[in-house]
């Protein structure tokens, strides 16, 4: 349904433009009906910007992004708008999200003028109604307000129906749960999967693997703009095999069981390279160095879907040590 | 040396009246214990917090005591607090690493600070490196501009600068927040590392992330709308909860390993009450899963184990 | 799915509310105290209205109050003043020359008889119609060239943000001279449209850094993904999120004009046939007035712009307070 092919995403910066920073490397995934596909990644991977630039608020700078076939980059005017009916997006501010001068359902009148102007304001309104009970909430408490009046987790789910009066067939959710309380965030998790098994596709886009792991069928863990590693979730966290990730699964404070623990199981102490790079004994090259050959596969295949890339691929040799003494 | 909080009560003032932040909490804190204060966003920790310091002019000191090493903490007058502000006690306010003024040279900034303590930057320089080596920074950064390092980078900074002085309490008030999941991993146990070095005696580490004081905590103290829910050593708070609340916000925490598919987690339904009139006897009523009539009473905070005190009648 | 039952409507722990602007981040207790204390249907206080509480507090608001009320007195006494005379602002001998006031004349007469209080009303006439033009003037222009440039950014900002820097640095006053010289006809309002011309270089700049910070905000790609265009977006986005500054904007820029159409008319470039506070300190200046202690003539046209810009600037103050709740004293 969704499919990124090899996108990249450079930005021009310094003084007339002249250095390059390149945000997204060559990242290819797919999206399909019915699954939900987790961006992992700290700040500064690309994993917003992936999110932004599928729903055309950044521009690609290479590669492809198809939605059911066409190249989503070259849709204007009318074709922009259908993609919109298909394809929306929930951020990570439930309050920067709304206008705040004005009233919070006005995001759903938005939605009326642009999209579905011939519909009678009375139909429109037992739609809204509808979404809202489908989404857990009493429209008696949440129409007519303004946004600093409701709850990040209130405003948060009207951002999902919104995108569900639409009859969306992905939806991007860039952190969606971040600044919403811990009682509150399973809620919207749950959502999320139950609208999962409604058959929509869902590009779950956050920085913590405990809830990655909670809701996703795959998994895209970025590091730097770079995808080092990929896969069915399961397989993914279960057996890691990039460095990093197994860096970043150490790192994660897990409830019940101490981070010593965790290294253990993740035999992190074995010495950070075994000098052994799976995808070198796939493809020709030297780690650390860019390919001889521009089409090469970002990632060498490790098992049936899960995949890996360089060891030493945005590797940092000054963050490798992280606690001094 | 220990920390004694009694029936400490805190109202911010505003132009509709007393919002009761802060509303009868008595708890002890051990010599070399890191306590975590978990909550949600308004149960009262960062009031709790800022009122052992008083480093907020909004709020307004109702009744109740703070005695640190014996000794009675002036917090109610904000004048008398700053001779034990930073020496005694000292915080870590959200967001410090952001607040270092932008446009002075660290090294500046925080001979700046000492020479308003009355304390030399010459004399105590040696240390200062001693400690920047410690967490894993060359003392070339003493030269930087805040703007010039990393946030992990500063949050270290920001720790060595709040227990320079050895101070008997260290508060850390959200200081993992910001960061990076492996840098997180790093400030907490430099956080543990301090305790165990002894630069200070205890800490309060405040978070909305449990899974972290679960790492570095000895003991938990839950607090919701104004008050304190459950206080327990670590293990216990995570595997043993008495009090619902605390049950139930552990049990709705994702974690790596469990799966939508295999096991559903819940939610809390509702929203904590509004603290400008909150209600009468147990705030958790109304969201509570057991509640029942005798909650319209108050329960108190009492201890029902060695070192585990809840607030619920379900739970003596 | 569980049921979610949301029992209660009052705002959530989850952030502030501040009417200025809500801020990201963990919400800190005291924050949450606010929004806790503030607004929800369920609680016995009636939701207030954004607009409203605005309103509630510019009227209670000291300089808010009182700087319109000096500018509302001096409207009146240039719209009515005249009534209460005979006399034509030039009409000369009227009265002895440079007389006192007395029952005739309440502010005296100029060394060719007229009639000061009669050039008093109709040059606040003059001020007002000078100040308010050349604000609209000035104010259109600045903020369209600023939220175009600050919406659309690149290249297109490149380019306006050059003719703005352009237009800043040009000198004023030999403009000025050239076009009297060229266009010879000097009436009220070629003067409000030149100073006009003239003030909007600041107002694109201000109107461009706000829209900048604006336009990445959330609720604009939301507007955007819900197939917004951009002059929309701008129109009922970013626009009424900066109503407060731009009123603002207005006031800065009256004062402004009206300032300097004061210093325009004194070096001998206002309108030839109608009557001027500038005009009327030129006219003293150089009929000696100050020395020969005439100061019914000077004083009160000095202290009629000083009083209307003053008041403006104190109520451009107190607007800021109303405003931004956080200038407000708690």
């Amino acid at each position: 349904m969704l499919k990124l092919d090899r996108v990249w995403k450079t930005y021009k910066v310094g003084a007339f433009g002249s250095k390059e920073l390149v945000a997204v490397r060559d990242v290819s995934f797919d999206v399909r009906p019915g699954e939900v596909v987790s961006l992992i990644g700290e700040s500064g991977s690309g994993k917003t910007t992936i999110g932004r630039m599928v729903l055309r608020l950044n521009s690609i700078t290479k590669g492809k992004i198809e939605f059911d076939g066409t190249d989503v980059s070259t849709l204007t005017g009318g074709r922009l708008k259908n993609y919109y009916r298909q394809v929306q997006g929930v951020f990570q501010d439930p309050f920067s999200s709304y206008n705040p001068i004005f009233k919070a359902d006005r995001v759903f009148w938005m939605v009326k003028d642009q999209f579905f102007g011939r519909v009678p304001d009375r139909q429109w309104q037992e739609k809204i109604d509808a979404a809202l009970h489908d989404m857990g909430l009493d429209p008696g408490q949440v129409l007519n307000k303004y946004p600093h009046q409701l709850s990040g987790g209130q405003l948060q789910r009207m951002l999902i129906a919104r995108a569900l009066l639409l009859d969306i067939r992905i939806l991007v959710a860039d952190e969606i749960i971040s600044m919403l309380d811990a009682s509150t965030r399973i809620d919207v998790l749950n959502l999320l999967a139950d609208l999962k098994a409604r058959g929509l596709g869902v590009l779950f886009v956050t920085h913590d693997l405990a809830l990655g792991n909670y809701i996703s069928t795959k998994t895209v863990i970025l590091r730097k703009g770079v995808a080092v590693e990929m896969g069915a979730t399961g397989k993914v966290f279960a057996d890691p095999q990039h460095p990093y990730s197994r860096r970043l699964l150490g790192s994660v404070p897990q409830l019940h069981k101490k981070w010593s623990e965790i290294a253990a199981e993740l035999r992190l102490d074995d010495g950070e390279d075994t000098g052994h790079c799976l995808y070198h004994e796939k493809f020709p090259g030297k780690c650390g160095e860019p390919p001889s050959d521009p089409d090469q596969p970002a990632l060498a295949e490790y098992a049936p879907d899960h995949y890996v890339a360089c060891v030493k691929e945005a590797w940092d040799e000054e963050e490798a040590k992280l606690v001094a003494a | 040396m220990s920390l004694r909080v009694d029936n400490l009560r805190v109202y911010y003032r505003t132009l509709r009246g007393d919002v009761k932040a802060l509303d009868g909490v008595t708890f002890r804190l051990e010599d070399g214990e890191i306590m975590g204060l978990a909550g949600e966003s308004g149960c009262g920790k960062s009031t709790l917090s800022k009122s052992l310091i008083r480093l907020d002019s909004r709020m307004r000191y109702v009744e109740g005591t703070v005695e640190l090493d014996g000794k009675q903490l002036p917090i109610d007058d904000q004048e008398e607090m700053n001779n034990f502000r930073y020496t005694e006690v000292s915080i870590i306010p959200q967001y410090a690493m952001s607040a270092m003024m932008p446009i002075r040279k660290i090294g500046k900034m925080i001979s700046e600070l000492l020479e308003s303590r009355g304390f030399g930057y010459r004399t105590i320089l040696p240390e200062l490196e001693r400690r920047l080596n410690l967490v894993g920074l060359s003392p070339e950064v003493l030269k930087r501009y805040p703007i010039e390092l990393s946030g992990g980078m500063k949050q270290r900074m920001v720790l060595v600068i709040s227990t320079l002085l050895n101070p008997s309490l260290l508060i850390a008030d959200e200081v993992t927040s910001a960061l990076d999941v492996s840098t997180q991993k790093a400030v907490a146990e430099t956080l543990v590392e301090f305790r165990d070095r002894e630069f200070v005696k205890s800490m309060i580490v405040v978070t909305h992330d449990i899974s972290l004081v679960y790492q570095i905590a000895d003991s938990i103290m839950v607090m919701y709308a104004g008050k304190l829910a459950e206080k327990a050593a670590t293990e216990v708070i995570v595997n043993a909860p008495r009090h619902p609340y605390t049950q139930l916000l552990i049990s709705s925490l994702p974690e790596v390993g469990v799966r939508y598919a295999d096991k559903q987690l819940t939610g809390i339904p509702g929203n904590p009450p509004q603290l400008l009139k909150p209600p009468v006897g147990c705030r958790f009523r109304d969201r509570c899963p057991v509640a029942f009539d005798k909650c319209v009473e108050e329960p108190p905070f009492v201890e029902v184990a060695p070192g585990h005190s809840v607030a619920c009648w379900k739970a003596y | 799915m569980t049921e979610i039952k949301d029992t209660s409507a009052s705002p959530g722990p989850d952030q502030t509310g501040a009417p200025a602007g809500p801020t990201a981040g963990i919400a800190t207790d005291a924050a949450a105290v606010e929004s806790a204390a503030g607004v929800g249907a369920g609680s016995d206080v009636v939701p207030a209205r954004r607009r409203f509480e605005t309103l509630y507090f510019a009227l209670r608001n000291a300089k808010v109050v009182g700087g319109l009320s000096v500018l509302l007195l001096f409207v009146l006494f240039g719209a009515i003043g005249p009534l209460f005379t005979d006399f034509g602002p030039r009409q000369r001998q009227v009265g002895p020359r440079n007389g006192a006031p007395n029952a005739e004349n309440w502010l005296g007469t100029t060394s060719l008889g007229q009639d000061v209080f009669t050039q008093m009303a109709y040059g606040v006439r003059a001020s007002f119609y000078v100040g308010i033009g050349a604000a609209l003037v000035a104010g259109l222009i600045g903020m369209l060239i600023g939220f175009v440039a600050g919406y659309r950014g690149g290249l297109i900002d490149e380019l306006l943000m050059a003719f703005t820097n352009i237009v800043l640095v040009l000198p004023v006053f030999v403009v000025l001279i050239v076009l009297n010289a060229y266009l010879g006809q000097r009436s009220l309002w070629i003067q409000a449209l030149v100073i006009g011309v003239f003030s909007w270089p600041w107002v694109a700049r201000a109107v461009r850094a706000q829209t900048f910070s604006l336009r990445n905000r959330d609720f604009v790609d939301l507007a955007r993904l819900s197939g917004v265009g951009t002059l929309n977006i701008i129109r009922r986005e970013i626009a009424p999120n900066m109503a407060s500054y731009l009123v603002m904007v207005f006031v800065l820029l009256f004062a402004g004009a009206v300032l300097l159409a004061v210093l325009l008319d004194f070096i001998g470039f206002g309108p030839r046939d109608s009557v001027s506070l500038g005009w009327m300190l030129d006219q003293a200046r150089q009929n000696s007035a100050i020395i020969y202690g005439f100061w019914w003539w000077f004083i009160p046209p000095g202290a009629a712009i000083t009083a209307i810009t003053g008041a403006a600037y104190i109520t451009n103050v107190g607007l800021d307070e109303v405003f931004n709740p956080k200038l407000r004293e708690m």
